[in-house]
This record gives structure tokens, C-alpha cells and sequence, in this order.
């Protein structure tokens, strides 16, 4: 037992927990906490607007599988929050928010500043609380951490009333955390991995399909080791993006609404499907009834609650990917004899390389040729993160990954705005490592203020913005859904953004060719400084190939009939 | 989809602050349908037992019963076989009795009925029942030809009859997803 103010012992807490650092912005209601960080080593990046804070720290977290933690005061701040906290928990990312809050005796009062962030938070997060007095914070934080890290990820928010970080008591680090409602199973069940084995054993078109939660339990090597045993082909999700390397020849790509021809033809065919960490979300399914309707389902997740929750699986497995993985591998390789798959495999092929003769990328300034020469430049090891829209599904389908916690993308929320701070938080993670926004001109305008952050921060990201001057993914559909009545989407003039980047005191460029851009990034990625790469795109351009909204996954638009 | 039947679900979860709203959070953020809740102190005063009636099909029912699991504070969660269960709910009823003849006829009822009157008035009385749901809705319909001023209705608690438990101790009746399927 120690002795000490609530603002010491939250962050003597979060030493103990090994947080290297906190994205933030300080307020009245937290200043007790600043304070007490002014004489600590505990890093902090001061944002520019508290979303960018959580979203700093969900980047961290997704590039490091860390906790990420952020900070804000009480009302605004904490409510400015909220759109990263729910992004977090649609993508099932471990973040701890902790938010300041009126004294204890104002609570209830209207007091200024005040706000029910606890209320408010309740339906995005994994757990929340309110401190009721200082000794109670050091318990809250450890707490906090295992809830967030453990079983489905998840952001947890820990409300601090300012007189608890005010007030001194005796604080105990050493207590053991125990709660009787939150066990999570981490183990599969014999019966159920045996179950699996059968039916993967006598599968013919055997296929699977691999989301975040590979990725969340590290369980990549495991996935492609039993892709590579069973010759069966792995198509992922948005989330799964990176955990098998796409230039793997069982990779697929991406499933679902911008899926690859390749996935979205080969799913509705398999006859076994292996789901893997995937939640059977409808951006991923389109019409559950045609989706895989031949297939027996196996389903494996964490979280016993995605076990028919959208489609009902014939083999449940409510465990850890990773064991799960390891196990099915362990148990099939005892006697399992490599199928003769050369029908299976020549049609992977097949589709694979029809998918590459469709997206073929065009010349001129088109995202999909400006994104397979911009991974040419980088190393494999490289972060992309995305804002949402068009940009996104390019990102997605034309920029490979090759390893996990590469690509990071808001795909749940689908939050414009996600990715530049994401881009931050990411690079305090791995500094060592090039870190990339593709943006689109709506969503960095949504969150580019906190250029200041990294510029005065010195983490150095990089920001490519499709300048189409149009909410792209919006008049896509208004396009090709709503007869072009582009109603509300045309931004007209986005600003100059190598001015708005000069002005922060990054790096701007504005490219009008291929040659320049490629210049543009090179000269980016050797300076070490801060840079948005302005590249104008036309406003008509659409991501292709698409399935329209309530279509099933193999009804695909290519694009040449628009 | 299978038809839509009432369940009764019974949850033992921590006593404290907050733990109640994520649960009405959870049901609205689901849409499922809740038909009544009650809440009060278990077996230990650090528990509470929460009784939940919910209207839906068994894939709804399995989901209500995952995903209070998935809630955190939410120790256990037991789904109780209406063959099996005592089930009772409490209602207090205030009927108009201005009529004399009303007012005997009332009383008659709810001896019938074994219930108590807990309030007397000039002009009303407060008359209190409990028993299964429906035996309170027909007192209800029966009350209802005298005027009903005001019914509270507590919702439904319930516990398994016999040695079958749905408290910490008990035999795990849902412990968690596995055991659905």
C-alpha cells in the first residue's frame, strides 16, 4: 500500500500495465492528471480534437496489438470521443479511454462541463465505469486493460470525477483481478475441433474465409499453414486484410460488397466453408440465402454471441482463432492425406486471373494503377491505413498486404476521419516503418487539423488524398442507384492542400502524372517530414468490381456495362 | 422462423450501479422485445436476480441469452422451462368504490382470488394479488367491469421448482455458447 493522489496512481497504474503513452488533450476536469504527467516519463501526444485521440489510439492498438490508451476532460471532450470509441468497437480493438468528470458532489447537477459519458457510452463499449473514490482507480485501470485485451477486444471507458484524482489514499497495485461475469474461453472443444476435422476432411471445394479476429489473436502463420495443408483458397474481410499474404497463390482478396471476382465467385461454389474470426457482416455476405448455399458452415470466433447471429453455422467453435487453428491442423494432419485438388485449384486460378484481366488498372491518373505502383516503392512491412469510401475499397483491392496489422481501415463504423489520426497513433507504434493515409478529399477534411499533431509530434505520416472534389463513394451510388441526381456531394472547392499542409508546416504536393506522383512519395518517404500528397482525380471514377445493395455476392457489377 | 412464444429468463448479476442500464441498453440496442423485468436482491446481498419475460422465436431467445452472457457484470444466465418453474408476479390494483354494492362484490372477488385489500378509502380500494400472470390479468378483466383507477404491476420473478437452481451454486443450465447447439 502506498500512499498517493488518484492522478499519480493512474499513472503509476498504467507503468504497471507497460502503456508507453497516451493520446490526449487536457481540460478542466482533468488537469489534476497533467499535472501529475508533467513529472513523469509517460509519454503523451497532445491532439488537436479528442476524436483524433481515440482514433490515435485505436491505430496504435491495431498496429501493435497493444492497448492504446486516450485521454480527455469531462462534456466535450468525452463526448468528442464517442465516434472513435464506437469505431474501436465495431472493429473490436483494444482501447482505454479514460474521461474527466465534475466532482463527485457536482454529479447530477448540470455542473459545467458535465455529461453522462458513462450513460452515453454504455451501448459502444466492452465496459465502462465511474470511479466513486481514489482508491478504487488503480483497480479500475488493471481492470480496464484486461477487459479491453482480453477474449473479443474492445474499447472500455473509465470516468474520473475530478476530486477522485485529487484525493490521496492508500493505493494498492497488487490486487488481483477476478470478475465472476467475464470468463472468456479461450480453448476450443474437443468434440466441436473433431467435428471440424470431418467435415474439412471430406470437403471437395473446401474454402475460408479469414476476418479481424485472425488478426487480433495472431494466428496468421496457424491460417496459412491450414489453408496450405487443406489446398483450400482464403478469401478475407476488410478486417482480415493481411492475414495471409496477398500475393499467396490460395490468396483470394477481398470478399463482399467490393469483393474480388475471384472471392465472390469461389464462396457461393464451396461445398465446406472454414469462417475464421469474421462476424458474417452484411458488407461481407450481401444476401445471406445465396452466400454459400451449399456449404456446411464452420464457424470459429471468440465471441460466443456471432455464433448464429447472422448465419447459423453447422459447427460452432466459440475459441481463440489461434488455438482453434492449431488444433484442426494438429488433429488433421494425423491422418489426413493431401486431396487431389487439381479441379478445385485450376478454378482458383482461373477466377484469379480473370479478377486480374478485369481490374486490370488503366493508365493516366487513375487510384487503381497509382496504387499498385506506390506498393512497388514500399517495404512489405509498411502500414496503410484508410479513410472510408472509395478510397478505401481501392485501397483495399488494389494495394496488397503482406503481413497482419499492415492495413487499417475503420470497417465496422466506417468512419471518414478514421485514418489520418489512425495513420498517427499507428506510427508512435512503429516508427521504424513508413505509415500511409489513403484518403479521399471528404474524410482528410473531416479530421485534418490534426496535421498540427504530427508536425509539432514529429511523427512524420504520409497522406496521398484522391482529390476528386466529390463525396466519391456517395455519388458512385447516386450514379449508378439514384439516375445521377448528385444530390449534396459535390464539394465544389476543397481547399489547396499543399497549402493547408504548408500551413501546418508539413510537406505538400500536388501531382499530375504518374512519374510525378511516384517522385512526390519517394521524396515523402526519404524526408521524414509530415506530407499530404494532393493527386486530382476525376469525379466520375467508380470502384469496381461492386455487388449492388441486397444483391447476393456473385451478382457483380464490372463496370464495363455503365 | 420458428413461431414467437414468451420465454423467462433468469440472470444473476452483480449489485451495482449501472449494471441494470446495460441491460435495458443491450435489449434496445438489439431490438429485442422485453415484456416485463423485475429486479431484487439474490441469495447473496452482492447479487442481484434479474426475471426477464421476452417475447420472440428460439433464435431470439438464444441471442437474449448471449448476449446478457456477453455483458460483463452479468455472472449467469439461465433460460427456465415454464413446466418446471414457479412463477409469480405482484400486482396492486385501485378500484373505484363509490357504489356500496360495488364494494362488496369487490371484496367477495378477492377472497376468490386470495388476495389482499391494503387500502381503504371512501370512495376506492387498493386491492393486492400475486399469483401467475394470468391469473392477475383475469382479476384485472374481472376489476375492470368496476372501474379501475390505477394497476401496478411488478413483472414477473420466478425460480425453478425442486432442487434445480439457477444461482451460482447450481448446475450450469447456459453457461455459454457452447452449450446451445
Amino acid at each position: 500500500m502506498v500512499m498517493m493522489t488518484g492522478a499519480r496512481a493512474l499513472l503509476e497504474a498504467l507503468k504497471r500495465q507497460k502503456a508507453e503513452v497516451i493520446f490526449g488533450i487536457p481540460g478542466g476536469a482533468m488537469i489534476p492528471v497533467y499535472d501529475a504527467l508533467y513529472d513523469t516519463e509517460l509519454r503523451h501526444v497532445l491532439m488537436r480534437h479528442e476524436q483524433c485521440a481515440a482514433h490515435a489510439a485505436d491505430g496504435y492498438a491495431r498496429a501493435s496489438g497493444r492497448v492504446g490508451v486516450c485521454m480527455a476532460t469531462s462534456g466535450p471532450g468525452a463526448t468528442n470521443l464517442v465516434t472513435g470509441i464506437a469505431t474501436a468497437y465495431m472493429d473490436s480493438s483494444p482501447v482505454v479511454a479514460f474521461t474527466g468528470q465534475v466532482p463527485r458532489a457536482f454529479i447530477g447537477k448540470d455542473a459545467f462541463q458535465e455529461t453522462d459519458i458513462v450513460g452515453i457510452t454504455t451501448p459502444i463499449t466492452k465496459w465502462n465505469s465511474q470511479v466513486k473514490s481514489a482508491t478504487e482507480i488503480p483497480r479500475a485501470v488493471k481492470t480496464a486493460f484486461y477487459i479491453a485485451s482480453s477474449g473479443r477486444p474492445g474499447p472500455v471507458l473509465v470516468d474520473l470525477p475530478k476530486d477522485t484524482q485529487i484525493e490521496s489514499a492508500e493505493m494498492d497495485f497488487g490486487d488481483n483481478i477476478e470478475l465472476r461475469g467475464y470468463r472468456p474461453n479461450y480453448e476450443p472443444h474437443p468434440l466441436q475441433v473433431e467435428k471440424a476435422v470431418n467435415l474439412l476432411t471430406q470437403a471437395e471445394r473446401p474454402i475460408i474465409v479469414a476476418g479481424g479476429g485472425v488478426i487480433a489473436s495472431n494466428a496468421s502463420s496457424e491460417l496459412v499453414a491450414l489453408a496450405g495443408l487443406l489446398l483450400a483458397p482464403v478469401s478475407t474481410t476488410l478486417m482480415g486484410k493481411g492475414c495471409i499474404p496477398e500475393n499467396h497463390p490460395l490468396s483470394l482478396g477481398l470478399l463482399g460488397m467490393h469483393g474480388t471476382f475471384a472471392s465472390n465467385t469461389l464462396v457461393p461454389e464451396a461445398d465446406v466453408l472454414l469462417a475464421v474470426g469474421m462476424r458474417f457482416g452484411d458488407r461481407t455476405t450481401g444476401d445471406v440465402k445465396t452466400f454459400c448455399p451449399d456449404a456446411k458452415i464452420i464457424h470459429i470466433d471468440i465471441d460466443s454471441s456471432e455464433m448464429g447471429k447472422n448465419i447459423r453455422p453447422h459447427v460452432p467453435i466459440a475459441a481463440d482463432a489461434k488455438r482453434t487453428l492449431q488444433g484442426i491442423y494438429n488433429r488433421l494432419i494425423q491422418h489426413f492425406r493431401k486431396k487431389e485438388r487439381s479441379v478445385w485449384l485450376s478454378r482458383v486460378k482461373e477466377l484469379k486471373n480473370q479478377h486480374e484481366e478485369m481490374v486490370k488498372p488503366e493508365g493516366g491518373l487513375k487510384p487503381p494503377r497509382l496504387l499498385v505502383e506506390l506498393r512497388k516503392m514500399l517495404p512489405e512491412e509498411a502500414i496503410i491505413t484508410t479513410e472510408v469510401g472509395q478510397n478505401q475499397m481501392w485501397a483495399a483491392l488494389y494495394l496488397k498486404a503482406y503481413k497482419p496489422r499492415t492495413f487499417i481501415s475503420s470497417g465496422g463504423l466506417g468512419t471518414m476521419g478514421f485514418g489520418f489520426p489512425a495513420s498517427i497513433g499507428a506510427k508512435v507504434a512503429c516508427p521504424e516503418v513508413p505509415v500511409i493515409d489513403i484518403a479521399g478529399d471528404g474524410s482528410f477534411l473531416m479530421t485534418q487539423q490534426d496535421l498540427a499533431s504530427s508536425v509539432v509530434g514529429n511523427i512524420p505520416v504520409i497522406v496521398i488524398v484522391f482529390n476528386n472534389s466529390v463525396l466519391g463513394m456517395v455519388a458512385q451510388w447516386q450514379r449508378l442507384f439514384y439516375n445521377r441526381r448528385y444530390s449534396q456531394v459535390d464539394l465544389r472547392r476543397t481547399p489547396d492542400f499543399v497549402k493547408l499542409a504548408e500551413a501546418f508546416g508539413a510537406q505538400g504536393f500536388r501531382v499530375d502524372s504518374l512519374d510525378e506522383f511516384l517522385k512526390a512519395v519517394k521524396a515523402a518517404l526519404n524526408s521524414g517530414v509530415t506530407t499530404v500528397i494532393d493527386v486530382p482525380i476525376s469525379p466520375e471514377e467508380n470502384v469496381f468490381p461492386m455487388v449492388p445493395p441486397g444483391g447476393g455476392i456473385g451478382d457483380i457489377i464490372r463496370g464495363e456495362e455503365i | 422462423m420458428s413461431k414467437e412464444e414468451i420465454y423467462v429468463v433468469s440472470a444473476i448479476v452483480e449489485n451495482k450501479p449501472g449494471v441494470l442500464r446495460n441491460i435495458s441498453a443491450m435489449f434496445s440496442r438489439r431490438n429485442f422485445n422485453i415484456e416485463s423485468i423485475s429486479a431484487g436482491t439474490a441469495e447473496q446481498r452482492d447479487l442481484t436476480r434479474i426475471t426477464l419475460t421476452i417475447r420472440g422465436d428460439e433464435g431470439t431467445l438464444e441471442q437474449v441469452v448471449k448476449q446478457l452472457n456477453k455483458l460483463i457484470d452479468v455472472i449467469k444466465v439461465s433460460t427456465l422451462d415454464p413446466t418446471s418453474t414457479v412463477v409469480r408476479e405482484l400486482a396492486l390494483i385501485k378500484v373505484n368504490t363509490l357504489d356500496a354494492r360495488v364494494r362488496s362484490d369487490v371484496i367477495n372477488y378477492t377472497e376468490i382470488f386470495k388476495g389482499h385489500i391494503v387500502d381503504v378509502a371512501h370512495e376506492s380500494l387498493i386491492i393486492e394479488i400475486t399469483g401467475d400472470s394470468d391469473k392477475i390479468n383475469a382479476f384485472i378483466e374481472l376489476m375492470r367491469s368496476f372501474g379501475v383507477k390505477e394497476i401496478a404491476r411488478t413483472g414477473i420473478t420466478a425460480l425453478p421448482r425442486g432442487m434445480r437452481s439457477v444461482g451460482l451454486e447450481g448446475e450450469e443450465v447456459n453457461p455459454d455458447g457452447k452449450s446451445v447447439f
